[in-house]
């Protein structure tokens, strides 16, 4: 077992190449699912049917779709529609519609919850539309969230395993195209699983920085 | 009532230095089969403080929500010196949201609960609607906002969060909130309402102050000697109805009705000098 994991280390470098590609991954579908979530969460919270309703059809969709077979649809069903994406576009394009539709109901979620009063001071100094929503709505909302914000952040790291199916070189990929090479499955998983989870404690104690800064402005 | 405010209406067009800054004609609002307001006049020219006075439940709060338009009339009309709120002239076309901002921006508004915004430090309160409403410049805005802290007596509080603040400063602050965008008018929806007593006291030395430097105010309380000590002229609101509009001397001394006497009583060891 010991020859296993000096195996593993030895091609350390292929490793660390995929863990390079899986934090380049999460990094840019969080910052696009919660861009896109922020606005579908005023969609879902809308006065008028005809928008709320097909935000709600995606949001329970996509809660019912597993999001393998999700990246399956995007990167090798989307070409018959005439829809040809390359995997990398394909796995992000997938991870951010699915990530974006939970972080859509989650600031909905707060925004039901955001006391009724704030707004009013806002309308009576003047705010509306966007600006109200961006200045007054979506930090406190925001804030509210960031214990829910950040498990949806590790179920986007742990997601990104699922596109070594469509072969995006991430550390999942790696790991297994090393043990399929030396054929050291044990050790090159186990290595893959700490990194994972190595990556997961960050993501917390950003998530906890950001919780004590959140606590004072609630 | 109704019929003195219709005839400030019809001078306004022929004398605008008289012009009220806050005119509330008929005004109606009922919530499901509840009147609540029910035909409501009120006037208040510029540099007064008028104060609406009446039990729990008698119209007060819905009728300041009404002036700036955050509960909708179902019927009257409310102008802003001169400017019908809430509709566009001519009176059939309802405002869009950005001219009932506009319109909003110039009345300034004193809640209950505060309402300061959570994420924002009390400087960040007082800024930001100058900085994002008005467009104003950033530096010029903070140099104001700084001289209203020392006005409200919370400079040293410039940097802390909401959450950290005591009651009454907090509604210090949201006053100061209010001031920074210069308004034409202030609203003052039970201010002092949801303070420990030994807070109420220093929200409303700041509010006597602004009704002393000629502030135009419209302000609901059950504070009878703020009522009595800084107000202009008094309404006494029932069941959605104005039944009686008096100087204060004349309201708290000689009330002119039968309810408002049987109010008073409820509140005599209040106002009365002990």
């Amino acid at each position: 077992m010991n020859n296993e994991f000096a195996i593993v280390w030895a091609h350390k470098d292929r490793l660390l190449f995929g863990l390079a590609n899986t934090v380049g991954l999460v990094v840019i579908a969080t910052a696009l699912s919660l861009v896109v979530g922020a606005l579908m969460a005023t969609a879902l919270a809308s006065q008028s049917r005809a928008v709320r309703r097909p935000a709600q059809w995606l949001v329970d969709g996509m809660r019912c779709v597993p999001f393998l077979l999700l990246a399956y649809i995007v990167y090798y069903g989307l070409p018959t529609v005439g829809i040809r994406l390359n995997n990398w576009t394909a796995g992000l394009t997938a991870l951010v519609i699915y990530h974006s539709s939970y972080i859509g109901e989650i600031l909905r979620g707060a925004w039901s919850n955001l006391p009724r009063g704030y707004i009013d001071a806002a309308h009576a100094v003047g705010f509306h539309g966007q600006v109200l929503y961006r200045r007054i709505i979506l930090p406190p909302i925001v804030y509210a969230a960031v214990p829910v914000l950040g498990n949806q952040v590790i179920q986007i790291i742990k997601d990104t395993a699922f596109l070594m199916i469509i072969a995006v070189p991430e550390l999942t990929h790696a790991a297994s195209s090393i043990q399929a090479t030396y054929y050291v499955p044990f050790a090159a998983f186990v290595a893959a699983v700490a990194l994972y989870w190595i990556l997961c404690r960050g993501v917390e104690m950003v998530v906890g920085v950001i919780e004590r800064r959140a606590e004072a402005r609630r | 009532m109704t019929d003195r405010s219709d005839a400030i209406v019809a001078e306004e067009s022929t004398d605008v230095s008289k012009q009220p800054v806050l005119e509330v004609v008929n005004l109606c609002k009922s919530f499901a089969d509840h009147q609540v307001l029910d035909g409501v006049g009120v006037s208040v020219a510029k540099g007064k403080a008028v104060c609406i006075l009446g039990p729990s439940g008698s119209g007060k709060s819905t009728l300041l929500r009404c002036v700036n338009w955050l509960e909708k009339p179902d019927h009257g009309s409310i102008f802003l010196s001169g400017q019908r709120v809430g509709v566009r002239p001519g009176g059939a076309i309802p405002m869009s949201a950005s001219e009932l901002a506009q319109i909003r921006a110039r009345i300034g508004m004193v809640f209950q609960h505060f309402n300061l915004w959570p994420h924002l430090s009390v400087l960040g309160n007082i800024i930001e609607a100058p900085i994002h409403v008005k467009r104003r410049p950033r530096d010029e805005v903070i140099a104001e906002a700084e001289q209203l802290l020392d006005k409200v007596g919370l400079r040293d509080k410039r940097d802390a969060y909401p959450a950290r603040l005591s009651g009454g400063q907090r509604q210090r602050v949201a006053i100061a909130r209010a001031l920074a965008m210069r308004p034409e008018l202030l609203l003052f929806d039970e201010a002092t309402s949801a303070l420990d007593p030994e807070l109420v006291g220093e929200v409303l030395a700041v509010m006597e102050d602004l009704a002393r430097e000629g502030m135009t105010m419209v302000v609901v309380t059950h504070e009878m000697g703020f009522a009595r000590d800084a107000a202009d002229e008094i309404v006494f609101l029932d069941h959605g109805r104005v039944v009686e509009t008096a100087q204060p001397e004349q309201f708290f001394d000689r009330p002119q009705t039968e309810r408002a006497r049987q109010f008073l009583q409820r509140f005599e060891r209040e106002w009365r000098p002990k």
